[in-house]
């Protein structure tokens, strides 16, 4: 064994903390990327999960929605069900994107536990998560009525989140289409 | 006023820390006996001080202070009595408290029983003990203090415990998986303090043998733990689901077991030196970056803990500050332990190599697979999420190889065995652990599956290997008298690795032939599973103290008679709104009966989801045969006796040298 071989852990480690140091100073993912707070949805036509139909950017215009993105593969966004079943059913709309997922695990999945979703886009390559910043499943944003995205919530949407962040924010947004 | 005398220990402890981590050291270079001798009584006052403050909190909890911003956020006054105790580790703050109060726990363990080491090794080894937990009560202090108060207004009522952590498994996983990772501390300054004295001889080893073994029982015991509330608690029928936060808990096992084998080479034929030394500060470092990712928000997880980037950089710069430097010690002074004795291609010695390259190689995977998704988004090259399938390619065949050389390597002699000799040893139980594989998998199922074949081979294969061991190993003296005469550290090896072979039965049989259902039931319907029959018997309401529960009835039948009856709920936490499922489960030992409520349809009829689990209970036995196999081993009498006789004393010979694994 060489003598500077020896040196390599000490190299490997410094490398991991730069990348680690990177990790925490990119941007809050907690908190929507500057660029998109308050941009529209990015452009895209993707098929629906539950019927043979596109979806567009544009035909989602017009009423305040959550935008759930979720997979079945995802632990968290299951542990996150519930909750959004209980949103919807008190009369919140939300839409969910199916984000890497196959159709069929996915719709498996919804006759299992309920859909809360109006219906949901079938992202199947993850390209509009990859335009929303998406950075691990569930995200949920919240679109108003002219298709831009008002909010970001990162990670499980839970009771707390829901009842004093995100379910304000939507009463007020349904109020200000009203005028 | 109870808190901020909380806070005060706090300040003390941190205080006799920054003495601990000064004086034994300075003294053990200058040679003053008083100095060094100061190790053990800061030791015992940091952890009484520690012990105070963490009183303190608990008593916060108990007469629920909700002037305690800490409390405040994690109890309520309708939380049960144990859950308030359990909610002082419910969250960051609490749980770190927790952590350093093991952390000094250990620190006075070794403290008390360092009579038997050199006072030169003992002061270096509690000096750097000291300074570990100096960065951890700084890291309290500085930037999560449990005590903080919310004045002038307190709030009436607390925002309850997370419903997920309200739960008797969440009562014991936090604590035993900190003695665990905190264990590894003692190691870690054992081998710092060896590598400061530029000495590391076999007496070393012996010393920091069962310490490392208690940490990696503790260990072991609380992923198992873990595992366990993730399956009956989550409701999604698996045990493992390679979350961030369950990797951050293996990969210090994973390099810990592997230091545990290479320790014993140590001790038994004084090899592998620099190459333990690397492992023990590897395998701390592990439980700090595992700290670290739970509690920077790095990575979003299930169960991490609130994110802070401040918290998060506290530790990165003392991941930087502590491991960099013991890192680079090592660089500099790994030559001075070097070994030079050699021992041939087929030998104990070559296999233990195998199962660390296995270990070290299984923990890299874990290690790249929990941060290639933040490698990728640094470059701005994308957002991937690695999941399951990535881990279980790598991990299953990984995990094969180390079970298949486990059967030579318990078999194998020390220093040299030839070719023709070891042939003669295993040519039998190759061929019967094969045949036995692939008969097990055609009779058992009516599908023949490869990969199930294979692992009952492999079980086998372990098995019988640890057998032939026993016999060989009682062979001159016959196999009753023999088998009295084994040491401790030689049973508990064994044990252990029977506790890896019914690991290796769960995990094949649970994964291989499980047969779940969705299905749509009403009241009075019944449904077929495998070889049983479910009914649904509907759905109550049904009251907690601080939930209301929608309470599943379902009857299982096999071959039309009733063998039991579970209770699947869905809980509506009252304070925080949160629903949280709780699964149904009639456990066997041979099968697992799961029953998980979905969500009412309508009508009385609800979504359920019935699971029938071959062997998955032996996951968690095989598990507790490891830890059981670990203990045995530390009860060895060899670590006990006093060091000057040990150092005298002839080496170990016949069986107590196959002793040496465990």
């Amino acid at each position: 064994m060489k003598r500077w071989t020896l040196f390599l852990p000490l190299g490997f480690f410094l490398i991991l903390c730069t990348l680690l140091l990177a990790g925490l100073f990119m941007e809050d993912k907690t908190v929507l990327r500057s660029v998109l707070l308050n941009r529209p949805l990015p452009e895209f036509s993707l098929p629906v999960l539950e019927e043979e139909r596109q979806v567009t950017q544009d035909e989602m215009k017009g009423q305040v929605y959550l935008l759930n993105v979720w997979g079945s593969w995802c632990p968290a966004c299951k542990a996150e069900h519930s909750q959004l079943v209980n949103i919807a059913s008190d009369g919140f709309s939300i839409v969910g994107i199916n984000y890497k997922d196959s159709p069929e695990l996915a719709l498996n999945w919804l006759s299992h536990s309920g859909s809360p979703y109006l219906y949901n886009i079938q992202d199947t390559d993850g390209r509009l998560g990859l335009d929303l910043g998406v950075y691990g499943s569930p995200e949920t944003f919240l679109i108003d009525q002219e298709g831009v995205i008002r909010y970001k919530h990162v990670g499980i949407l839970d009771g707390k989140v829901w009842n004093e962040k995100v379910k304000p924010l939507y009463e007020m947004l349904e109020e200000e289409a009203k005028l | 006023m109870i808190p901020e005398l909380g806070l005060l220990a706090l300040i003390l402890a941190t205080c006799l820390a920054i003495l601990q981590s000064i004086l034994p050291l300075v003294g053990s270079f200058t040679g003053q006996v008083r100095w060094m001798q100061t190790g053990k009584n800061l030791a015992i006052g940091q952890f009484f001080m520690v012990l105070l403050s963490f009183i303190c909190l608990v008593y916060a909890f108990l007469t629920n202070d909700f002037s305690v911003s800490y409390v405040a956020s994690n109890s309520s006054t309708l939380l049960p009595v144990i859950y308030k105790i359990t909610a002082t580790w419910g969250g960051h703050e609490g749980s770190l408290l927790l952590w350093i109060l093991t952390l000094v726990g250990w620190g006075m363990a070794i403290a008390l029983r360092s009579e038997k080491l050199p006072l030169v090794l003992s002061s270096r080894v509690l000096a750097v003990l000291g300074m570990v937990s100096v960065g951890f009560l700084l890291f309290i202090l500085l930037t999560s203090n449990p005590f903080t108060r919310i004045l002038p207004f307190p709030p009436m009522e607390g925002s309850d415990l997370n419903p997920l952590l309200q739960d008797f498994g969440m009562i014991i996983h936090p604590p035993l998986l900190y003695m665990g990772y905190v264990g590894f501390a003692a190691a870690f300054a054992f081998a710092i303090a060896a590598l400061i004295g530029g000495q590391l001889d076999s007496a070393w080893a012996r010393w920091a043998r069962p310490w490392t073994t208690v940490a990696w029982v503790f260990l072991t015991a609380g992923i198992a733990v873990g595992s366990w509330w993730a399956y009956y608690e989550l409701g999604w029928g698996g045990w493992w689901f390679w979350d961030p936060v369950e990797n951050a808990s293996l990969m210090p096992w994973l390099s810990g077991t592997a230091l545990m084998h290479s320790l014993a080479v140590t001790e038994k034929r004084g090899l592998f030196k620099s190459w333990t030394l690397l492992l023990a500060i590897a395998t701390f470092s592990l439980s700090l970056f595992g700290t670290f990712l739970v509690r920077s928000g790095v990575l979003t997880s299930v169960h991490a803990f609130a994110s802070d980037p401040t918290r998060g950089l506290f530790i990165l710069i003392y991941l930087l500050v502590v491991v960099g430097a013991s890192l680079a010690l090592f660089a500099l002074k790994a030559p001075d332990v070097r070994s030079t004795i050699r021992f041939g291609l087929l030998s104990r010695e070559t296999l233990l190599l195998v199962n660390n390259v296995v270990l070290v190689a299984s923990c890299a995977t874990v290690l790249l697979g929990t941060m290639f998704p933040l490698l990728l988004d640094a470059l701005d090259l994308g957002m991937i999420s690695v999941g399951p399938p990535y881990f279980n390619t790598v991990f299953v065949p990984l995990a094969m190889i180390l079970a298949f050389a486990l059967g030579f390597g318990v078999i194998l002699n020390w220093k040299h065995n030839s070719t023709q000799w070891l042939m003669s040893q295993v040519r039998w139980i190759f061929v019967v652990s094969a045949l036995g594989g692939l008969l097990f998998s055609l009779f058992y199922d009516s599908r023949f599956l490869i990969s199930e074949a294979l692992a009952m081979g492999l079980v086998f294969w372990m098995v019988l290997a640890m057998i032939r061991d026993i016999q060989n190993k009682t062979r001159n003296t016959g196999l009753l008298q023999g088998v009295r005469k084994l040491k401790p550290a030689f049973w508990g090896m064994h044990l252990a690795h029977l506790g890896v072979a019914v690991c290796f039965i769960g995990v094949a049989l649970s994964e291989g032939y499980s047969v779940q259902k969705d299905l749509r039931m009403a009241p009075g319907q019944m449904a077929e599973v495998g070889d049983y029959a479910f009914r649904f018997d509907g759905v109550s309401r049904k009251n907690g103290p601080n939930y209301v529960s929608d309470y599943g009835r379902v009857t299982a039948f096999r071959d039309g008679r009733e063998i039991g009856v579970l209770n699947p709920e869905k809980r509506l936490y009252v304070v925080q709104q949160m629903p949280m499922t709780e699964a149904g489960i009639n456990a066997g030992l041979t099968r697992d009966l799961y029953v998980a409520l979905g969500e009412p349809l309508g009508d009385g009829s609800w979504a359920v989801r019935l699971y029938v689990k071959p062997f998955v209970r032996w996951i968690w036995f095989g598990s507790i045969l490891m830890s059981l196999g670990g203990l045995l081993a530390v009860s060895d009498r060899r670590y006990r006796v006093r060091v000057r006789k040990k150092i005298s004393q002839p080496r170990a010979t016949g069986a107590s040298l196959a002793g040496g694994q465990a």
